[in-house]
């Protein structure tokens, strides 16, 4: 980091802005508005690349080595074997880095430049951003990106509010309000503003997005700053047509720039598998030069001794055990081919490839939303192959957040049967309502009068209803289309249009929602002057209320609900209450008497409204379908087939979730039994989560005395199908110390869990706890902010994008627009990624244990002198040209079954869960077999040519025909064996193998060619050597022996293992029948669930009624459709996030849909 | 992103439908099935079985010598001579006899051996100077840091050749004297030349070329190797374009060995008068001028006399690991087999 070379200014205790006052403001050397996320610039690039780069162990051991190879004693291979990978490794890594730079450049350029309008000596002046000074202060106009965090002075709109969108901040979408402080807003005028010297005394900069505290000072008078006058960098002003603010933090001061921290970076078990295994590596080398060296020691003593006067020991050395010492050293140079540095390299390309064909999939791209999957972070490809625990969030991820009207009950008249809907507009759908009949006119009144939605009227009059739960735009969108159509409302009035009549309603009171009261009601006088309370409601709360009169229509209305509820469709309830007008007189009184209150003013506001919500009419009940994504059922089906555990964490209420569990075939009503943990104290809950496990453990036998926990490992022998539902508050004593193993066992024994009521924490925590417990892979799939700390806490998380706001997405290391894409990312791309990198992996230790082992043996040989077998440039060239296309082309490319079999067969995915593939066991049966391979690579030549001559009579003995030989055994033997490796030969695999070996031919001849030789004699002293050498018979038959003998076992092996114990893959490789697997997705019966499912918060009941209406302006509204998702704050956000290689991929991206947040639109 | 804003619409970030990017390339996935495996195993072991018949009748058609000369019939006196590093400089000619008892066909090749010497350590086969061997006059009088110790001598003049390597030239001459059915001594004619790598004859090694000077002349300001007798421009008396580095002996001892027994080529039987068809059956000499030490290193020395097939001496091992080779992979497949009748399972465990 750049920072560590500047000189930092000690950190700031507060912070004293005075507005208009440069001179003043400069004394305290704030930073300016200029941001740098670029790490380099053209002069540092080099030394602080280079610098970085060595910082990552492998670089550093290579450096280390290619030190070693200068010193002259120990040199056994020449400088270059090393460091022609070296600059190789270095060289592609710092391309991509300055690559990656220039793009970070580009962008805080874009970002530096843009246009700021700043009072300046009373007038407006444009200034790029970066030129923005602490103190300054700025005009910003609707839609424009807040420049720097500022402090509202002044809005055009009324009450000093303007609105904000924080999407790029908090990932939420819902506008926010701020409001300026009183005393600034009051002038009327900006232009006042310019003789604005009010200071403001505030905390130093921090990352805390939701707290600001200071004190303005002004005209000798104090006034407080908190959060709500502010706005924050990042942040869009919306429905504001201009506002003006002091700028208080700039540029990296920002609190947007104080949270961009640096990301964790994510390792798969793979790659801790293979750090643990390239230490093995390292700890044999080591083993191996202790022995050679040992041996050298011996041998000096016994025969190099003797052989002194033919060749004398290097001055240095005074007797054997030095040179035992320096063998050692020279052989840690020869060996370090076990690890080449191209292992590291070639994975990431790997990772790369797979990468790219997660982003390229055709059926990962959603034609809706434009969007293709995405993988943001390419280090984690063949983690997707183990997964085993999925952690799903539900709405927006399992559910699209569109509510539909589905089904409705009128006066005990059942009326809808389309049961699939695909739009949220009903008119499709044929009701067949009777015209005319009152009740059914007085239910659909009540749709559009009881609610909180806001309407507007668009340019070319259309009507966007604005809801605060999608529910309540559901409902009120039915009502329009039933000739109930809500037009317009002021803080007093409700206009609506009853078959094309606009009628005006005076609205008495708004009874609005809360989580407690699960209703909400209106009391309205009509133009006849009635006054009548209408409510909607959860059934279970809103039945109890009902005048004993309706018993009867209670109990039909009661059916319709059930059978509503299995259908998995949310319902509410409906009802009126005629009052007099004495009743509200006295109501109304209560009710001021309680919005008065000032103790427990919400306790007895619900007292009152309880009061009021009593003997109601009953007039029937409405079934909102909450619209599962497509392919939601299979896909959870398929994946728990592939034995994927998935659990839904869900803000939601209980009931919904199991609604939507039982929706989306998680939940069946063939289970056992579903345990539904709700306790509130640690006891009840513990009590609650044993009994579950004793049932479970006993087959489904209730046993009324609570066992202790049994271990874990007992939950094999569990029969039957269980489920878990827990309560966040249950969780919360769940997820405590002493419990968490409990409650693990309890729900690891569960087909579902679904964890409803969690907050965002708690996600995380959750997700974090079965990481700590299981050795298992845990993926967190969801859309919002909320799943960020769940998506960032497992090994992978998967971003819904295309819908909400980015913050998921771009915290997460894939995304795509479509839970259904999961079992695509998971089972064709997860496991071929995973059986690819296994397969490479088993190959690359293979042959480089192959190629470096023949030293060793010919050690023994060559007086432990550390003698290569091979030319140096074979040594230089093997990892790199040689083999390494071949089996990066099977590595990137090979497929064992074709994608369509792995999602017919999900039971294909088991061997990457159990880590089969590539685990210790398979590692050392690789160094066996290259081990072997080495052991035949060097005793068969050697025997052969120890005694052959050429046809001529020279012998065959010398060094470099020995050399020769080995090398094309070698390099032919690699080649079969990847040929027997690969099972899926492209042209590309053909290309590969086949011009690798070609080139191991050509470049042979060519560096034994007699031209180079001219030039370097010392150098390429193996002149002639590829000719005479392969041109003689008996090397061609020792190469074939030795490649008869090395390959025949592996061949009988795999062929013994294929008929005696076929894997799954094998099999269904070989069998192109298909068995389209049935899987669960059978139907379920109908249990009665009571879904009453609404906002999970107020709605905007006060908002309306204080008269503080909301304004919207028909140009934000406009203009509200087509946000710009600004791809700097994208890179911004990925700045420390140097592993993902992806770039940007968003620009004018049509970020509206309808939103899990907190506002919805309505076309008309 | 250039190519996306060519497609405008709902699908203008759709990936291509390329059988690349969609991994669907056509390709080919060759399965392990008893259908090719067993014919395959079968097919080899018949491969190697005829392999290894043919070589094994190949290499009974060659004869073969071996005399380890190191204490052998005079030579003992040579050996204690040379232990002794006083008369280290005197020359010492010993005689060894033997009887070949059918006769040698064809071609005859004689090489020397060594045992126990090794020419493959690191240091060792590092200290030669290639440039000066290819003929560079710099290397001549500069000889690469690579000889040392053996690069200057105590004159400091530079050696030529330098290093261990041409330092530790195999010295000793032999001459083989044929005693026909009358008895009297027939010098057996041995080609001394041609018997190297094309390469190194012709590229590898070439004397420094100075116009109109001999080779001597060339050579001047260079001292011979330490252990040497003779300078490299008088290695060969008897031919003068035989001499410097392009010597054959020299260039032979020079290609160093990879193991630490080796055997040298010394010369070819020249087809003359008796020897046309080769060597005759008969008692026979070999007059030794023994200069090559060996006893401090334990080694051994040997002559070997072979006659040659088209894949070189009599080499036993290939034919015969040709027929193991073969006789495993046959028991492997009919291993295989039987496995695969009895036990192979055929795609059962689908169903589960």
């Amino acid at each position: 980091r750049l920072e560590m070379f500047r000189k930092r200014p000690p950190p700031e205790e507060e912070r004293r802005v005075r507005a208009n006052d440069r001179e003043y403001n400069e004394k305290f050397q704030y930073a300016s508005n200029c941001i740098v996320t670029s790490k380099y610039n053209i002069i540092t690039f080099l030394p602080v690349n280079l610098f970085e780069q060595f910082q990552e162990v492998a670089n550093t051991y290579f450096l280390f080595l290619l030190i070693l190879q200068l010193i002259p004693q120990i040199s056994s291979l020449s400088w270059f074997t090393t460091i022609v990978p070296l600059a190789l490794v270095l060289s592609i890594t710092a391309v991509k880095d300055a690559t990656d730079d220039y793009f970070r450049h580009k962008s805080d350029n874009q970002v530096n430049n843009r246009q700021s309008q700043v009072l300046i000596r009373g007038s407006l002046q444009n200034e790029k951003w970066m030129n923005v000074r602490v103190g300054d202060i700025i005009k910003l106009e609707n839609n424009q990106f807040v420049a720097a965090d500022v402090l509202l002075l002044f809005s055009s709109e009324p009450h000093g509010l303007c609105y904000i969108e924080t999407a790029e901040l908090d990932g939420e979408t819902n506008m926010k309000v701020r409001q300026s402080v009183s005393v600034t807003s009051e002038p009327g005028d900006p232009n006042n503003l310019a003789s604005f010297d009010g200071e403001v005394v505030c905390e130093p900069p921090n990352n805390k997005l939701d707290r600001f505290c200071g004190t303005l000072y002004w005209r000798d008078k104090k006034y407080t700053l908190t959060n709500q006058n502010m706005l924050l960098r990042g942040c869009v002003l919306r429905n504001t047509e201009a506002c003006y603010g002091l700028v208080i933090f700039a540029g990296p001061d920002t609190k947007l720039m104080q949270n961009s921290g640096r990301t964790k970076f994510k390792r798969t078990s793979i790659d801790r598998l293979m750090n643990t295994l390239v230490l093995w590596i390292f700890g044999f080398l080591v083993c191996m030069g202790v022995i050679l060296a040992v041996g050298n020691a011996v041998w000096e003593r016994e025969v190099g001794s003797l052989f002194q006067s033919y060749l004398p020991w290097d001055p240095p050395v005074d007797n054997f055990l030095f040179s035992a010492f320096l063998s050692f050293w020279s052989y840690v140079i020869i060996l370090n081919t076990v690890v080449p540095i191209s292992l590291y390299v070639s994975v990431e390309v790997i990772r790369l490839g797979h990468s790219y064909f997660i982003n390229w999939d055709q059926q990962m791209f959603c034609s809706q939303c434009n969007t293709a999957a995405a993988a943001r972070t390419t280090t984690l490809n063949e983690e997707l192959g183990q997964v085993e625990y999925i952690f799903s969030d539900k709405t927006g991820t399992l559910t699209q957040n569109i509510m539909s009207f589905n089904k409705c009950s009128i006066n005990g008249q059942t009326y809808g049967k389309c049961t699939h809907l695909t739009h949220s507009h009903t008119k499709s759908c044929t009701y067949l309502f009777k015209v005319g009949d009152s009740h059914t006119h007085e239910f659909f009144r009540l749709l559009s009068l009881c609610h909180t939605v806001m309407s507007e009227e668009k340019s070319e009059g259309e009507l966007v209803y604005k809801a605060q739960s999608p529910d309540e735009g559901a409902l009120v969108a039915a009502a329009r289309n039933f000739g109930f159509m809500f037009c317009s409302r002021t803080p007093g009035t409700i206009t609506i249009r009853e078959m094309g009549q606009p009628v005006t309603y005076t609205l008495l009171a708004i009874l609005d929602f809360n989580n407690i009261r699960k209703r909400m009601s209106v009391i309205v006088r009509n133009p006849e002057g009635r006054i009548r309370l209408y409510c909607k409601g959860a059934d279970t709360v809103l039945l109890e209320r009902l005048h004993p009169c309706n018993q009867e229509l209670m109990n039909i209305t009661s059916d319709h609900l059930n059978e509503y509820a299995a259908d998995g469709l949310r319902t509410l309830a409906l009802a009126y209450r005629d009052l007099t007008e004495d009743e509200w007189e006295a109501w109304a009184e209560s009710h001021r008497c309680a919005g008065k209150a000032t103790s427990c003013r919400e306790d007895r506001l619900a007292a009152t409204y309880d009061q009021i919500e009593q003997d109601m009419m009953l007039l029937g009940a409405t079934a909102i379908e909450d619209k599962l994504q497509e392919g939601v059922p299979e896909t959870i089906a398929i994946l728990s087939l592939a034995n994927i555990k998935i659990w839904v964490l869900t803000g939601d209420k209980q009931e919904t979730a199991v609604n939507i569990g039982y929706s989306c075939k998680m939940l069946t009503d063939d289970m056992t039994e579903v345990f539904i943990i709700s306790g509130h104290t640690v006891q009840s809950v513990r009590q609650e989560l044993r009994s579950a496990l004793s049932f479970e453990l006993n087959g489904g036998v209730k046993q009324l005395q609570c066992s202790p926990p049994p271990p874990s490992n007992l939950t094999d022998n569990i029969s039957g199908e269980f489920a878990l539902v827990i309560n966040g508050h249950s969780l919360a004593h769940a997820l405590e110390a002493d419990m968490e193993t409990e409650f693990v066992s309890t729900a690891c024994a569960c087909k579902a869990v679904i964890c409803c009521r969690v907050t965002p924490l708690q996600k995380a925590q959750v997700v974090e706890l079965i990481k700590k417990h299981k050795k298992a892979v845990t993926l967190a799939i969801g859309d919002g902010a909320n799943d960020v700390g769940m998506i960032k806490s497992a090994h992978i998380g998967v971003g819904i994008s295309g819908q909400e706001g980015i913050q998921a997405a771009l915290a997460s290391d894939y995304s795509f627009s479509q839970f259904r894409f999961l079992q695509r990312l998971l089972l064709v791309h997860g496991r071929w990624s995973y059986l690819r990198m296994c397969r490479f992996l088993c190959y690359f230790f293979y042959k480089n244990f192959a190629f470096t082992m023949v030293h060793f043996w010919f050690g023994f040989f060559c007086g432990f002198s550390a003698q290569t077998v091979y030319d140096q440039y074979f040594i230089t060239l093997y990892n790199i040209v040689y083999t390494s296309l071949p089996v990066l082309a099977m590595g990137i490319f090979d497929q064992d079954v074709p994608d369509h079999r792995s999602l017919e067969y999900p039971k294909l995915y088991e061997p990457g869960q159990l880590n089969l593939l590539f685990n210790k066991r398979e590692f050392f049966i690789c160094i066996a077999q290259g081990i072997y391979t080495s052991v035949v690579l060097f005793f068969v030549p050697y025997t052969v040519l120890s005694d052959a001559t050429q046809s001529t009579g020279v012998p065959l003995a010398d060094h470099q025909t020995f050399a020769m030989t080995t090398a094309t055994a070698l390099v032919i033997v690699v080649s079969v064996q990847i040929a027997l490796g690969t099972g899926f030969w492209t042209v590309i695999n053909h290309v590969c193998v086949w011009g690798s070996l070609g080139s191991y031919f050509t470049i042979m001849f060519a560096l034994h060619s007699q031209t180079l030789f001219r030039i370097f004699p010392s150098q390429f002293h193996f002149v002639g050597s590829a000719q005479s050498t392969l041109l003689q018979p008996v090397v061609w038959l020792t190469i074939a022996l030795a490649t008869a003998i090395c390959i025949v076992p592996v061949l009988a092996v795999r062929f013994l293992k294929l008929a005696l114990r076929p894997r799954l893959s094998d099999t269904v490789r070989k069998y192109t029948k298909t068995h389209v697997s049935e899987g669960r997705l059978g139907t379920r019966g109908g249990s009665r669930r009571s879904g009453y499912a609404f906002a999970h918060q107020e709605g905007f009941g006060e908002l309306i009624t204080s008269g503080k209406n909301m304004r919207l302006s028909s140009l934000a509204l406009a203009t509200f459709a087509s946000r710009h998702s600004s791809s700097w704050i994208d890179t911004l956000r990925r700045k420390k996030h140097t592993h993902t290689h992806t770039p940007p991929s968003t620009s004018e991206e049509p970020l509206f849909g309808l939103t899990k947040g907190q506002m919805m639109m309505m076309y008309i | 992103m250039g190519r996306a804003k060519r497609k405008p619409g709902p699908l203008a970030r759709r990936p291509d439908n390329s059988a690349f990017k969609q991994q669907r390339l056509p390709a080919w996935s060759p399965m392990l099935t008893a259908n090719t495996v067993l014919p395959f195993f079968y097919f080899m072991a018949l491969i190697c079985m005829l392999l290894g018949v043919w070589l094994l009748l190949t290499v009974q058609g060659t004869q073969e010598i071996k005399l380890d000369y190191t204490e052998a019939g005079t030579c003992d006196k040579c050996f204690e001579k040379r232990k002794n590093v006083s008369s280290a400089a005197e020359s010492c000619i010993c005689k060894v006899v033997f009887l070949v008892e059918k006769p040698f066909k064809g071609d005859v090749f004689f090489y020397y051996g060594l045992q126990n010497f090794h020419q493959n350590l690191r240091r060792y086969m590092d200290s030669r100077d290639d440039g000066q061997l290819v003929g560079r006059k710099s290397n001549l009088k500069e000889p690469s840091s690579y000889c040392e110790p053996f690069a200057k001598d105590q004159n400091g003049l530079p050696i030529a050749p330098c290093g261990a390597v041409a330092n530790s030239f195999f010295n000793d001459s032999f001459t083989l004297t044929y005693y026909g059915s009358s008895g009297d001594p027939v010098k057996v004619p041995l080609l001394r030349t041609g018997i190297t790598w094309y390469t190194d004859k012709n590229v590898k090694y070439r004397n420094p070329q100075i116009d109109n000077l001999t080779l001597a002349q060339v050579f001047e300001g260079t001292a011979k190797p330490l252990y040497w007798k003779k300078p490299v421009y008088e290695l060969d008396p008897l031919d003068p374009t035989n001499n410097g580095f392009i010597n054959d002996d020299l260039i032979v001892w020079m290609r160093e060995a990879a193991f630490p027994n080796f055997k040298k080529l010394y010369g070819v039987l020249y087809h003359d008068k008796l020897f046309t068809d080769g060597l005759p059956a008969g008692n026979y000499s070999i007059d030794i001028s023994y200069n090559f030490p060996v006893q401090y290193f334990q080694g051994r020395k040997e002559v070997v006399l072979t006659t040659l097939t088209w894949f070189g001496g009599q080499n036993y091992f290939l034919p015969i690991a040709y027929l193991v080779t073969s006789s495993l992979i046959l028991l492997i497949a009919v291993i295989l087999t039987v496995a695969w009748w009895k036990f192979g399972k055929k795609g059962k465990n689908m169903e589960e």
